[in-house]
């Protein structure tokens, strides 16, 4: 028997929208470095996207999603809703005051703020309850 | 019907194996369950955490211990 399986126990599901221009891969970025960090998982938006059932079905049962989206356009939101799932917080890079362009240069200081961003934007949910209820299998 | 019980075996994942089978036994339904815990075998269903159970071919819960009135649910589908 395996005594620490906690496949996941980690409750919040970091989407990233990881879109083709600077502020899209730093959201990108910025959900790597959070998983990292062990603050969530980053996951496969792609999977959600392209309808493949075992991910959807994820993101019904998680707690809680941080969707991480470079600009307005919202790509990781609108990913979501069409897979049904309305429920989840949402971060816009360009609303915090990061300018988009092409340039792909990644500045620390823009992947901080955004990684603050998102724990605040989760600021509510109730960790230790979250991380007891959702996928920690060691009970 | 398949059902397979995906988790590496901690405490949570035998009660999800134990729970499809008391509710196959009180259904009266006939179903081969199998069990998975193989990591990468585990990662090709695309779930987000264990344990997750799949009804054929079917992901129906991940990352929680479903109800028996869940599973027999599932199996009247």
């Amino acid at each position: 028997m395996v005594d620490n399986c906690c496949a996941n126990g980690n409750a919040v599901m970091i989407l990233a929208c990881s879109g083709g221009s600077n502020v899209g891969q730093i959201a990108n970025q910025a959900a790597v470095e959070l998983t990292q960090e062990r603050f969530g998982t980053m996951y496969c938006l792609a999977g959600i996207g392209g309808g493949l059932q075992g991910f959807i079905q994820s993101a019904n049962d998680v707690p809680l999603i941080a969707a991480i989206d470079g600009c307005p356009v919202g790509c990781a939101r609108a990913t979501l809703r069409r897979a049904g799932i309305e429920s989840f917080r949402h971060i816009v890079l360009t609303e915090l005051g990061i300018e988009k362009n092409k340039n792909f240069e990644l500045h620390p200081q823009d992947v901080r703020r955004v990684k603050e961003a998102v724990r605040a934007a989760c600021a509510e949910r109730e960790g230790a309850a979250l991380r007891t209820a959702f996928g920690g299998c060691c009970g | 019907m398949n059902i397979k019980v995906l988790g590496p075996g901690c405490p949570k994942c035998q009660q999800t194996e134990r729970i499809v089978k008391e509710a196959l036994a009180e259904v009266g339904a006939d179903a081969v369950v199998e069990k998975v815990t193989d990591m990468l075998k585990i990662a090709d269903y695309g779930v987000f955490g264990t344990p997750s159970v799949v009804v054929d071919g079917e992901v129906k819960c991940v990352g929680k211990i479903p109800t028996k009135e869940e599973v027999k649910q599932w199996l009247k589908r």
